[in-house]
Parts: structure tokens; C-alpha cells; sequence
């Protein structure tokens, strides 16, 4: 070797991580470790501690001391003996293909919007964080549009969508609109946040715009586009059950207020819980495929 | 193994009659930043031997980095010209954009925290289209096993030390076969034990490679141990104040700074400076009143 440097070749370890052997399946295993690593920890139990005394403050003040503002609420027992009841009173439980059938509708709008958001938010901050120009032109516009409360939109929406597919596409709309803001925010000031530093060194090393695009603007910005994808994906829930609840005759919001119209209150503790978990499910997934994509932030020792 | 194998066309002999000579005349660069000029280089002059190593020293803010931008095309200059072999690379009226041919190594680090280091290594000759994704990437390892850095080609950089960092970085611009080496206080945020290591390393290559190399540093004793040349500026507005040449031979190691010519060096280059920092200062204390 002519170029023989005589720094040492030394191993660096890897702290608190196992060895998977060379093929490094990675991901999953990666994954299953931290599981087995967290069920060490006080911190999931106390978790579900936490959750236990909020179950056993509900019952208390409903079924159990049946306190004046709260007698009217249906109680935990009663939820429960309802959602697993295989004839329940009011027609909604985990044997009913109707439950399904309103988590289905208010998921695939949820999908949809978000998908759209996604597609365009992602693409348009990324330019709006990188290209001056273009961020002087569309900032003033979005900032304008940004604080319209989306449920201002419903009337223009349903105008909009009139004739085609008029039931649907305002639902979806209304939920694209909330998630959209989210997503395309986050993302620009994910582009701003990179450091001018890799873009002069992009430079230096010969890139052309697309390389300095794809390869420092769209990876430099990921952090921050995750987290806006979540936020989104938040307040897209969030919007779906308000637009379900004006139009629609599937969803989770339209079961709420349906079920609020006819008292059957235990359904609308129902959907809400159900709202809880399939929320907290769809920012899980969006972490997950985030922290798969962004191995080098989470890995460092530094 | 050959040398060619990492860094296409470099020979341990070149030097002499090479490329990389760059002429500085009668620079200055006004910033007008808040309707108020300032002068950052005032007439500022220098002649840069090519595979000559080059170091600049001065107070902070005294226009170092304002001149090492202005080579590599980050920004334009006021009045003057500056030629890298004979050719205008940047004056008031056109400044060639940055390139691989005057590789930059960043104050406080620019490897891609996304990329790993083999990606970040392969970078340069990809994107300029030079080599295949893959051919990259054969000469990004082979590149990184030169400089006795074989194992760490799939890590990400903030899993390596700021010392490996460093060296990393420095064979990102050695890949591109640059034709000037710009270091921007590479080793500034280094302790003192990991900034000696880095710098023997950088002797290392130097004494291999020979590049023209142009490095900022407002340590003296750093100046002192790597360059044949050291340049003091002044305070604001930046002037080359003396040159010093500096004629230990290469390669060097860390004995040469327990040597008698080494402190004789030190204590005229240290008088020099302490002048210009001394004024630094007190201007600093003008500003505040």
C-alpha cells in the first residue's frame, strides 16, 4: 500500500445496540430489540397506569357515585357490555359489520386526503423552502388562506363538488385542507432549516440543481416533513369528523352525532375511543416509516 | 495498491510545475449589509506557488474566510482579481461558481448527516457524472482504505468521532482530484490531542498528494506546524500584513515543535499577531461604546 496513513483502522463500537451479524436484517430486528429494551423500562407500565386510573375515575363518577352533571354519561361497564355485546341495543359493536363499515369509510377518507396532501404539500414546501422566488410569490397566499377555520370552507366546498361525487369529495376535501397546511408548513421549514452549509458544500462538489433537490432539500427537509405529516394527519382526523358529521352516512363523526341525534350515548363512546385508537395507530405508522427512512438521526452517539 | 487507485492522477512527486498556482492582486470586497459599507479586504495582494501549502492567519473577523469564499466562488469581490493558473476565476465582473476543482472543507464540518459515509465519499464523482454510482463507490473504499479508514463506509457521520469526520471529509474533496484544497479552520472545534492527530493526518496526504492548499486557521502554532508559508493579515479591513516562510522539511511530525527554529518562529509570527489582536480588540471596544 503507497498510501499508507498510519491512523489505525480502529472498530468503533456501537453503543447499546446489538450485532445482527453482516446481513444486517436491520429494520426489523432493530426493532423487535427496542421493543424487548422498552419492556424493561418503568416507563409502559406507568403508562398504563395512567390509563388504568383514568378508566377508574370514569367509573367513579358515573356508575359508581352517579354524580348529578355526570349521571346521563354511560358509565365503562356500560360501554363495554355494549361494544362486546353480540346483540347490542343500538346496533353498533365489535360483531356488527356496521362498526366496521364506519371505520372503513372514515380511514379511506382519511387515506385520500391524505395522500393528496402529501402529493402536493410535500413537493410545493420543498420548493417554497428552497426557492426564494417562489416562496415570495405563494407564502403571502397561504398565510392568507391558512387561518380560514376549515369549517368555513364547508359551504364552498359542497358548491364545488356539486354534481360529482357531491357526498364524498367535500368530506375529503375539508380533511385534505387541514392535513394540507400541516404538510406543506412543516416541509418548507424543514428545507429552511438545513444548514447553508450543505448546500454550498453540494455546490462545490459539482451537483446540478437536481442533485442539490434530491439529495440535500428533499432528505435535509425529512425530519421536519414527518412531523408535519403527523400533525397533519392529527387535525386531519380532526376535520373528518366535523365534515361527517354535516354530510355523510358513513364515518365515525356521522355515528357520533347520529347516535347523539337518537341518545344512544353508549355508541358515541364508542366511535370516540375508537377515534383515539385508530389516530394513535395512523401517527405510529407515520413515525415508524419515518424513523426507516431516517436512520442517521437516530442512531448517533454524539 | 497504487495511489490511483483513490485519487485519479496524483503523484507523490508532484509539486514542482503542477497546477493549482493562484494569484491574488489587489483584492477588496466591500459588504453592504445594512447601508453601511464595510470593508472586509482591503488591497489585498498574495502569490500562491502551485502545491504550495498556504496557511492565513489573523484576529476574527479580519476578512480570512471572506478571501477563501471569494477562490471558491461562493461570492464575488469588490475590485482586483484573482487567477488560479492564469486564468480569472474571480473579479468584480464574473465569478466562476464553485467547483471541484477548489474543494472546500468547512468550518464546522459539511459531510451529509443523511448520506453514509461511502455516499458521501462517492458523492463528487457521481454527480458530476465522472464515474458510475457503483465505480464511485469502488473508489470511495478504496479511497477510505488508503487513509486507514476501511470499516466505516456504511456508518452515518454522527456515529464517528469529529476527528473521523474530519478525515472523511478531507477524502470527500481528495476524491474530486481538486486542483486547490481550501480548509476553513477545519480543526477548530477539536480538542487539543484529536486537532494534533488531524493535523499529522493532513500532513500525510499533503506529503502524498501536493495539492495547492489555502488554510485558515487564527491558531499559530497550527500555522506554524503545517505550512510553508504563513500569511498574517490585519485587522479590519483585511490586509496581508508579512509573510513567513517557514523551511522546516517535510514530512514533518509533531518533534519539529520542540526544535529551537520552531520557538524562533513562533515568538516573531506570535509579536505579529498580537499587534493586529491587540487592535482588534480595542476597535471591538470602539464598536461597543
Amino acid at each position: 500500500m503507497v498510501f499508507a496513513v498510519e491512523a489505525p483502522a480502529r472498530q468503533i463500537e456501537r453503543q447499546n445496540e446489538p450485532v445482527f451479524g453482516k446481513s444486517q436484517v436491520g429494520g426489523v430486528s432493530f426493532a423487535l430489540f427496542r421493543l424487548r429494551h422498552s419492556l424493561t423500562q418503568p416507563a409502559p407500565y406507568i403508562g398504563f397506569l395512567g390509563i388504568v386510573s383514568l378508566l377508574l375515575a370514569w367509573y367513579l363518577l358515573t356508575e359508581f357515585f352517579n354524580l348529578p352533571r355526570f349521571n346521563k354519561l354511560p358509565g365503562p361497564v356500560a360501554v363495554w357490555t355494549e361494544f362486546t355485546s353480540r346483540t347490542p341495543k343500538y346496533g353498533i359493536s365489535i360483531y356488527t359489520p356496521d362498526y366496521y363499515m364506519h371505520i372503513f369509510w372514515s380511514v379511506w377518507r382519511v387515506l385520500q386526503a391524505f395522500f393528496w396532501s402529501t402529493v402536493l404539500g410535500v413537493p410545493l414546501g420543498l420548493f417554497m423552502g428552497w426557492k426564494k422566488t417562489f416562496r415570495d410569490y405563494s407564502f403571502p397566499i397561504l398565510e392568507i388562506v391558512r387561518p380560514i377555520p376549515v369549517l368555513a370552507w364547508v359551504p364552498i366546498a359542497i358548491l364545488i363538488f356539486a354534481g360529482i361525487a357531491s357526498r364524498e369529495a367535500p368530506i375529503v376535501f375539508l380533511t385534505f385542507l387541514a392535513t394540507f397546511y400541516a404538510t406543506i408548513l412543516n416541509t418548507m421549514l424543514g428545507v429552511e432549516s438545513i444548514d447553508e452549509v450543505y448546500f454550498r458544500a453540494a455546490r462545490c462538489l459539482g451537483s446540478k440543481p437536481r442533485h442539490i433537490f434530491f439529495r440535500v432539500v428533499l432528505p435535509g427537509a425529512l425530519p421536519f416533513i414527518f412531523t408535519g405529516l403527523q400533525i397533519g394527519v392529527g387535525v386531519g382526523w380532526f376535520s373528518l369528523v366535523a365534515a361527517e358529521m354535516l354530510s355523510g352516512e358513513y364515518g365515525l363523526g356521522f355515528l357520533i352525532w347520529d347516535s347523539y341525534v337518537l341518545s344512544q350515548f353508549e355508541v358515541i363512546v364508542i366511535a370516540m375511543m375508537t377515534l383515539g385508537v385508530i389516530g394513535y395507530l395512523f401517527s405510529a405508522i407515520i413515525r415508524l416509516v419515518g424513523s426507516l427512512l431516517m436512520r442517521w438521526t437516530e442512531r448517533g452517539t454524539s | 495498491m497504487t495511489m490511483s487507485a483513490g485519487v485519479a492522477g496524483t503523484r507523490a512527486d508532484a509539486g514542482v510545475g503542477a497546477s493549482g498556482a493562484i494569484n491574488i492582486r489587489n483584492v477588496s470586497k466591500t459588504y453592504d449589509p445594512l447601508g453601511v459599507n464595510v470593508l472586509a479586504v482591503d488591497n489585498c495582494s498574495v502569490d500562491i506557488a502551485a502545491g504550495e501549502f498556504c496557511v492565513v492567519v489573523g484576529p476574527s473577523g479580519c476578512g480570512k474566510t471572506t478571501l477563501l469564499n471569494a477562490i471558491a466562488g461562493f461570492h464575488d469581490i469588490s475590485q482586483g482579481e484573482i487567477l488560479l493558473d492564469n486564468k480569472p476565476i474571480c473579479t468584480p465582473t464574473h465569478t466562476s461558481p464553485p467547483g471541484a476543482d477548489r474543494m472546500v472543507v468547512f468550518q464546522n464540518g459539511a459531510l451529509f448527516p443523511w448520506s453514509t459515509i461511502i455516499s458521501n465519499v462517492a458523492y463528487g464523482p457521481t454527480v458530476q457524472g465522472k464515474l458510475s454510482a457503483r465505480d464511485a463507490r469502488n473508489q470511495a473504499q478504496n479511497l477510505l482504505a488508503e487513509l486507514g479508514l476501511p470499516e466505516i463506509g456504511d456508518r452515518y457521520p454522527n456515529e464517528l468521532s469529529s476527528g473521523m469526520r474530519r478525515r472523511v471529509e478531507i477524502a470527500r474533496a481528495l476524491i474530486n482530484d481538486p486542483t486547490v484544497l481550501l480548509l476553513d479552520e477545519p480543526f477548530r472545534a477539536m480538542d487539543a490531542l484529536t486537532k494534533s492527530v488531524a493535523q499529522e493526518f493532513l500532513l500525510q496526504v499533503y506529503d502524498k498528494v501536493r495539492k495547492t492548499v489555502f488554510f485558515i486557521t487564527h491558531d499559530l502554532e497550527e500555522a506554524l506546524f503545517l505550512a510553508d508559508r504563513v500569511l498574517v493579515m490585519t485587522t479590519r479591513p483585511g490586509r496581508i500584513k508579512y509573510a513567513l516562510k517557514i523551511d522546516f522539511e517535510r514530512p514533518r511530525n509533531f518533534h519539529m515543535r520542540s526544535s529551537k527554529r520552531y520557538l524562533e518562529l513562533k515568538s516573531e509570527v506570535f509579536s505579529a499577531v498580537r499587534e493586529e489582536a491587540a487592535k482588534a480588540f480595542e476597535a471591538g471596544e470602539r464598536e461597543l461604546a
